[in-house]
Order: C-alpha cells, then structure tokens, then sequence
C-alpha cells in the first residue's frame, strides 16, 4: 500500500522538465516545496544532479495478463516492471480472461492493483461483453464502480461494427469516458502476419495492409464528430493514420491518438530472421510510416506515447512466426527509447516528453492525481531520469515474468533511475540509494 | 626446395614404356579401355591410347579411353571441403568383359585406387583391371601396387609431388617439393 | 553451403554449382546401378509438418541413392500445438543425430527457424515453407529449362532465356524460389497472373515483366519456356475472399491450351510443377504435348536433391 506517512524526500538540484534546476521535497505524499530550505530533518537526500525531474509517467495501454494468463504476467510482476521503467499509473487493457467487462472483474484488477501498491492500476473496461463486438458491456457499472472506470475499449479486437462503434461513442457520454479503438479491419487481415509492403512479398507472410487501420480510424473519427463525443485511437502504426487524425483534429474532432515506441524505432525490416520477437499487432511499417509517426508526435498530432506492454510466455515466441503469439514487452524500454527516438533527435523537448508520456495520458484517461505540474502542494508523482544512464537492454533482467522484448542488445540512452508514487519511492537505482543520505541539509 | 625429377622428355619416353608393356602383358588390345581418373589421370589415359593406337592400327585411341570420376566414392570426403564432382566417360566399347587399364598421375596411399575400384563395380564388370601411374611415390596405406610405374620416386612423407601435364597446365614435368607448410593438402 | 533455405541467396556461381553436380547426378542415374555410397552413415531426416508425398518420395529416393540412412517423420500438428512441436521435434531430431533435416512446413519461414534456432545441428534443407519458397524446386526449373534450351550447358547460367510463370503468384512457393533464382542466373521473368493473385509492389519491380492476361504475355514476348502454377481449390471462390470468380473464367484469361502453345516459338517448353488440375491452368493436350516436360521435371526433381544432399552433406564437418 502506498502511504502518506512515507519517508521524506529531498531530491537536490535536479533539472525540472530539463530547463529549470530546482529541489524537491516529497514529503506526506505531496511535494512540499521546490527549496531544500524546507526539508524536514529526516529526510532521504538524493543527489538529483544530472538528472531530470518528470511528472510520474502514465501508460494508457498496458496487459497485465491477471486475470487468466498469470503464466505471461501478473498484476505485481507488471506493476514492478511499470515502476522500473518510470510509471506511476497503468491502464490494464481488458483483453483477460475472463475479460473485464463487469464491475466485478474491473474491481478485481484495480484492488489487486492497490494491494501491490507500485502503481495506480486503472483498469480498462471492454466495449463489448467478452470482446466479441456483438454486444455493448455494462459500461456504467464499470464506471461506477470502485474502480471508477474511464477508458473502455476491446484492444486486441476492433470494434468493427459501424453502428455498435457509433453507440459505444454515445453511450460513453454518460459518465465522461472514452473508447480506444484498437483499428483494425478484420476483413482486411485475415490471417495477415506483418506490414504489407515489398518485406511481406519477400518472405511469403501474408500481409497486412495499412488501409486496414486507417479505414477504421477514418470512419471512426468522423462518428466521433457526428455524434460530438471523444475518441481515442490506440497505436497509430502508419503515416496515413497521422494524417487522417491531423486532419479531424483540423475539423475540430475531439480526437486522440497514441503511438508505441516499437513504432517509433523498428521497421518491417525486422521480420527478415523470422524471429517472432518481431511480431506485434500493428505490425511494424516502413522507415517512412515511422518518420510520420515521429513528426506526428513532434508537432502534436499523435497526442501520447503509450507502451501496449504485451508479455507472452517464451513458448508462444519460441517457434514459427506463423503460430507466434503477436506483442512485445515494453515497460522498462519506452521511455529510453523516447528519448532515442524522440529527445536526443532533438524532435521532443523533455517538458514535451512529460506531456506525451503524463500529462496527456493521465488527462485522456480523466486519472486524478496524475499528470499534475511540478510544483509545490501537487501529488507527488515524479519520475526522475538520468538522461546519460546508457544501457544494454536485457529482456531477463526486465521484472516482466516474460522476456518477449523485441529490443534485446539494443543500447539505449537514459533510463528512469527513481519513481515516486505518493511520495514512496517504487523504484530507486542502487546507485541512488548508495549515495543517498540522511539528515538536513548543511 | 623444389626440383624438377622428370621433364616433357622423360615423361613421354615412360608413357611409350608403359604402352607397351600394357601390350606386352596382355597379348594384345582386343579387349583393352584405359580410364583415367581425373584430374591428371585423363590425359594421360588419353596420351596412352594414342600410343598404343601408333604400335596397333586396329586400335581406336578414341572408343577406348574414357574418364572415371571417383568423388563419390572416396572415403575422406568429410575431411575436405566439398568437392565439386568431376565427369564420368565410358569408352564407347562399355566395361564389360573389358580389360581395364587404370591411369592415374601420382601413386600415393591407394586409397584413390580403392575408390576407383569401387566406382568400376559399379559400372560393369570387366574381366580384369590393372593400374598404371606415371610416378609411384610409396607410403601405400591399402594392399593395393601397379601393375605399370612410369618411374618410382622414393620420397619422405613430408614431401609433395606436383605433375604437370600439357592438356591441363602448359607443360609437362614432375616436380618435387620439401617441407610442405601444414595447410596444404595431401595428395591421396 | 551451411544450408538451403531459399533462392535469394544462393549467388550465381553457387546456383551454377548446384546445376553441374545435379548434371553429374543425372548421369549416375542413367546407369544400371544407380546407388552410390557417397553419403553412407549420414541420416537424413524428412520432417514434413504438411501432406506431400510427392517432395517426400523424391527427397527419400535422393539421400537413398546416395546411401544415406533416411528416417520420414510426419507431424502433422494440431493447431494447438503447432509450435511447440516445431522446437521439441528439432530437439528429438538432435538428441537422434540428424545430420540433415529436409522440412515442409505451413507456416512461412520454419526452416528459416529450424536453421537460426539453435534447437539442432543439422544442415536444413527446405522442402516448402508456407506461401515463402521452395528451392529446391525452383532449381529443378532450372536445371529442367538448361538442359533444354542452353546447349552445352555445364558451367553455364539462363542468360538471354525467357521465362514466363503463370498463375497464383502470391501464394505459391514455387514462383517465390524460381523468380529470384532465374533472375540471378540471368534470365527474363515474365509474369502472368490476374492483379488478385500477384505479390504486394511487383508490377512496380523492373527486372520483371507483368501481365494480367496469357495472351497478352505470349503476344509481348518470345517465350522459351513457360511454368504454369496450379490453382489451389480453396483460392477460387468463397464469399467474399475469392481471388477470381470462377474456374472458367481464370481458365479463359490463364490457361494453357495447344491454341495459346502454338502460338509461343516452337522451342518453348511446358513446366509444371505438379500436381497438375488438367483443364483448369492447363489443358491435356499442353500437358500431354511433345513440349512438355513435366514428367522430366519430376526425375530431375531427384538428380537436383541428390546434388543438394551431397554439397551440404559431403564436405567437412563446420565446427559445432
């Protein structure tokens, strides 16, 4: 459980959002002040020189697999890898088993979420009653439940049918949530295995062609606008996406959009070894999808960067790419390669990287207490980042119970080093807490 | 290190020895096909058919040569790279029945000469085979002798026998060389 | 060669090499014994994860001329378990000490698998991989295509020959070997197949010609060869998802018949690679013509696997 009574904090110039050196002072799960001055005695100092300050990252698409397949991950081993990689909140997708589409599947997910206590764990509910498109959920008892649910969506399926979209969209309405539309025609890919494109031709995968998602978030955005409610679209995967959703936000759609890391830095080229790693659902593109997705995200189109965390037992990666399970693992890897792809490229600033990766998220997800400013009397919510930390990207070494990163021997260049959820540090690097000390401030 | 031990003239005068006595031992050429196995082996074969086609007019130098390729049936394919395989040509006349005059250019372990029994056995089956090299450098590892040696060259194991021939390098001579560096190949 | 695992890349001079030992290959097979000790104490393995009787008894005939021991293992998994079986048969096949392992398998890329896992040893032959290649078929094409319209052919490649293929591109494997396989040993690629049934970006591509009708094809360019694809029932119709609208209809656009044959040079040959649907991509009298050569095709499918098993299997040992 997270706590107010928690140890205070003194973090000691530490670059807030990467421009302004400040301190600051955690202390009964608020931040106290920006000024070691008022530090109580006691307090743990951290030495935040070097390092940069962020909102507490929130992820809105993550699987944490519990219920039902607590052989790939469970709520703890999940929340453990969030915290590692700079998450203090995760939307846990609906796609379990069973599939969380009552309030009482919802509640169980976000209570176990409190008990481990590392993240707030926010459940996603389905749109449709076990996922299967054919029938609305009890949405608002979802939402007014315990678990207080915000985002609803099939993820793993699309909502297919038009006019159950178009309801979906409306009913929402109600309690202020959002469906996140997983775009996929199935029609269109049936059976497909990677991008369509010169990479499937080659290897005899059959292909999934890039109209299969933009159709859907063409139709999508434009119910959206005729039934004036919002909409969220999950892991924009090609450059027709980023235009489509460039041009209803133009229109004044009240739009969102989010793209996964492995988007912002794998292309289809992967798929050449066969290796299952590789195959996640968008399938990854071309080198020109993943330069739209980038400057879709620089100037705003695609609103966040969320993970779709996806573990899978190494059996189910462990074989032919034909009978591979589609997903990747991604927790402790977004925000390093965030930073690859997006800071050091110098196309995201780090205060963008808080709005992309907490702000905006927590925001879209209507999560109280997330995504909040730096600033005296706020939650303390803070993820600290050591921009210089470079590191081998170790798909064992990740807390996830699975090891189906795609990014394994990757370097990377910076890594969350401390998460602070409420005040409580989830994560510390050893190399913080070996030089962490106790006392006021001389 | 490296000597000339026979040249162009020495190796034709061996090869006309060795026509003839191939003559000599078997009463005649009625029934007589040379094989030769390749690389090396082939001219030679060919180079004594027309020699024994010079002694004996009714013998057609070309009906009764031919080239025996014996890379799939070699018993150290596992320890070289791969081979490419070289072709196989029956004298027009077949091997049936046939008295078969091996050729080959060095004469070493024998084990060439056990594969190229075992690839004749199963081509046909000649009334008898009988084996001429140009040089027989010993160091046998297989009960296997020839039955017509162009000139036998005692060497250390160390060493290594190079013959050139016209048809395949320009010119013809033996040529002996000491002190082998360790990457180069035994000749079988 | 470590392996073969598809066309693409196999350089020319390999290719070359494969088609002269499947020559010498040829030749042994003409004589009365025809079984040669070559490969005496390795095992083969013909692992096939899809029905094909046809590869299978050809690749058994192949490693037992060359006196291989040959072990058939036929998995036909289940779609449950269709992936562990792929990794813990690999192991069965190590733990077995398979010195090669010829697989068929539905899914695109298993031999690519079988090869890179490091769940076996063992040198891998593909034997058809899903809708991605099957090379040793494409260089039976090819050897079948040299033989016939390259003379003196040891040593040489298929420049300057024409070759159109004709039918369902997209999913078969065939195509997918034999296109880049005669595109690096030089010849013209014509293909022939309706704009359903054709590979995503390949009318782009300029090392190929693309036509949507035969006619059209046989009308544009002097072919020397022409390999007709079989149509696999279930691509034809169904809702929806057919890739054309009827038998006869495909049959009229793609067909061969001796009316479209007679109209090609007279040196053309007919390739096909089995099994045939007379009268549905080709007619009895192309297939039956004096031009065709499919039966040649299967006798050298055999030669072209021997030569396959012995470049892998007869060199020495690459270090574990």
């Amino acid at each position: 459980m997270t706590s107010t009574t928690a140890r205070a904090h003194l973090i000691e110039n530490v670059s807030l959002y990467g421009d302004t050196t400040a301190d600051l002072v955690l202390a009964g799960g608020v931040i106290a002040s920006l000024s070691a001055a008022d530090a109580p005695a006691g307090a743990v100092r951290i030495d935040g020189s070097g390092l940069v300050a962020l909102p507490g990252l929130v992820d809105l698409h993550t699987h944490l697999r519990e219920p039902g397949r607590e052989d790939a991950e469970t709520i703890a081993t999940g929340s453990r890898s969030a915290a590692n990689g700079g998450f203090v909140a995760v939307h846990a997708m609906a796609n379990t088993t069973p599939t969380a589409d009552t309030a009482g599947v919802v509640e169980q997910v976000w209570s176990r979420g409190r008990e481990v206590g590392l993240v707030d764990v926010f459940p996603v509910g389905a749109v449709t009653v076990g996922l299967a498109g054919t029938q609305l959920s009890e949405m608002a008892a979802m939402a007014n439940s315990r678990a207080q649910v915000r985002v609803f969506s099939d993820d793993g399926k699309c909502v297919h049918d038009p006019l159950l979209m178009r309801r979906a969209l409306e009913y929402v309405k109600t309690f202020g949530g959002v469906v996140a539309q997983h775009a996929q025609d199935p029609r269109l890919t049936e059976g497909a295995q990677m991008n369509e494109g010169l990479v499937s031709a080659e290897l005899g995968l059959a292909g999934w062609p890039s109209v299969a998602e933009e159709s859907i978030i063409a139709r999508d955005v434009l119910l959206a606008g005729h039934v004036g409610s919002r909409v969220h679209i999950c892991h924009l995967s090609t450059a027709g996406s980023v235009e489509i959703i460039r041009w209803a936000k133009a229109r004044g759609i009240d739009v969102t959009a989010e793209v996964m890391p492995h988007h912002l830095l794998l292309t289809d080229e992967s798929a050449r070894g066969y290796d299952p790693r590789f195959k996640v659902n968008p399938p990854l593109r071309t080198q020109a999808d993943v330069d739209a997705l980038r400057a879709g995200l620089a100037d705003g189109t695609i609103d966040i960067v969320a993970t779709d965390h996806a573990p899978h037992p190494d059996e189910d990666k462990d074989c032919e790419w034909g009978a591979a399970a589609m997903g990747m693992i991604g927790l402790e890897t977004a925000l390093g390669i965030v930073q690859k792809a997006m800071v050091d490229t110098g196309a995201l600033t780090w205060r963008d990287v808080a709005r992309v990766l907490s702000e905006t998220p927590a925001r879209i997800g209507r999560d109280a207490g997330h995504g909040r400013p730096l600033a005296a009397g706020e939650p303390a919510n803070v993820t600290l980042v050591d921009p210089a930390a470079a590191w081998t990207v170790d798909p064992a070494g990740t807390a996830s119970r699975s090891n189906n990163s795609p990014f394994g021997g990757i370097t990377l260049p910076g890594r969350a080093v401390a998460t602070f959820l409420r005040g409580t540090p989830t994560h510390l690097d050893a190399r913080l807490t070996e030089t962490s000390t106790e006392g006021a401030p001389a | 290190m490296t000597g000339t031990v026979l040249g162009a003239p020495d190796i034709a005068r061996a090869l006309t020895r060795i026509a003839h006595e191939i003559l000599e031992r078997n009463e005649g050429h009625d029934s007589l096909v040379l094989l030769g196995i390749p690389t090396r082996g082939v001219p030679l074969a060919h180079r004594l058919a027309a020699r024994i086609g010079d002694v004996e007019p009714g013998f057609d130098a070309s009906a009764r040569a031919g080239a025996l390729d014996i890379t799939m049936y070699r018993d150290d394919l596992h320890r070289q790279p791969t081979r490419a395989i070289g072709e196989t040509t029956l004298p027009t006349m077949g091997l049936d029945d046939r008295t078969v005059v091996l050729v080959d250019d060095v004469f070493h372990t024998g084990r060439t000469i056990r594969a190229a029994l075992d690839a004749i056995k199963d081509l046909g089956r000649p009334r008898a085979v009988q084996l001429a090299v140009l040089v027989d450098r010993g160091h046998r590892e297989l009960p296997i002798r020839a039955d017509f040696v162009g000139k036998n060259l005692p060497t250390a194991k160390s060493e290594r026998v190079d013959v050139h021939l016209t048809e395949v390098d320009g010119n013809d001579e033996v040529l002996i060389s000491g002190a082998r560096s360790a990457t180069d190949g035994e000749r079988a | 060669m470590r392996h073969l695992l598809d066309t693409d890349t196999l350089t020319r001079d390999e290719a070359i090499r494969i088609l002269d030992a499947s020559a010498q290959m040829a030749a042994t097979q003409e004589r009365e014994m025809r079984k040669l000790p070559t490969l005496r104490g390795k095992t083969v393995v013909n692992l096939f994860f899809e029905d094909s009787t046809r590869t299978r008894i050809s690749f058994e005939a192949a490693a037992k001329r060359l006196s291989a021991d040959v072990i058939n293992f036929s998995a036909k998994g289940s779609s449950l378990s269709k992936g562990e079986s792929l990794k813990d048969t690999a192991l069965t096949l190590q733990a077995m000490g398979a010195d090669a392992v010829v697989i068929r398998h539905w899914a695109s890329g298993a031999a690519s698998r079988l090869a890179g896992s490091g769940w076996m040893h063992g040198h891998v032959i593909n034997a058809g991989d899903g809708t991605h290649q099957h090379p040793t078929q494409a260089l039976l094409d090819a050897f079948t295509m040299r033989r016939h319209l390259v003379d003196d052919s040891a040593g040489k490649a298929l420049d300057g020959v024409t070759v159109a293929i004709v039918g369902d591109i997209l999913h078969s494997r065939v195509a997918g070997s034999n296109i880049p396989l005669l595109r690096t040993l030089g010849a013209k690629v014509v293909v022939v197949a309706p704009p359903t049934l054709l590979p995503y970006g390949m009318t782009d591509r300029d090392d190929l010609d693309v036509h949507y009708t035969l006619d059209d094809a046989i009308e544009a360019h002097d072919i020397d060869a022409v390999m007709m694809l079989r149509v696999q029932r279930e691509r034809m119709t169904g809702g929806g998802s057919g890739f054309f609208p009827s038998p006869e209809e495909y049959t009229r656009l793609f067909g061969l018949d001796g009316d479209r044959l007679r109209r090609m040079p007279d040196h053309a040959i007919v390739l096909h690679p089995g099994p045939m649907n007379r009268g549905l991509e080709i007619s009895a009298e192309a297939a039956d013509s004096p031009r065709s050569v499919i039966v040649e095709q299967v006798s050298n499918g055999v030669a072209v696997r021997m030569a396959a098993l012995y470049l892998l299997l007869a060199g020495e040992e690459a270090p574990q």
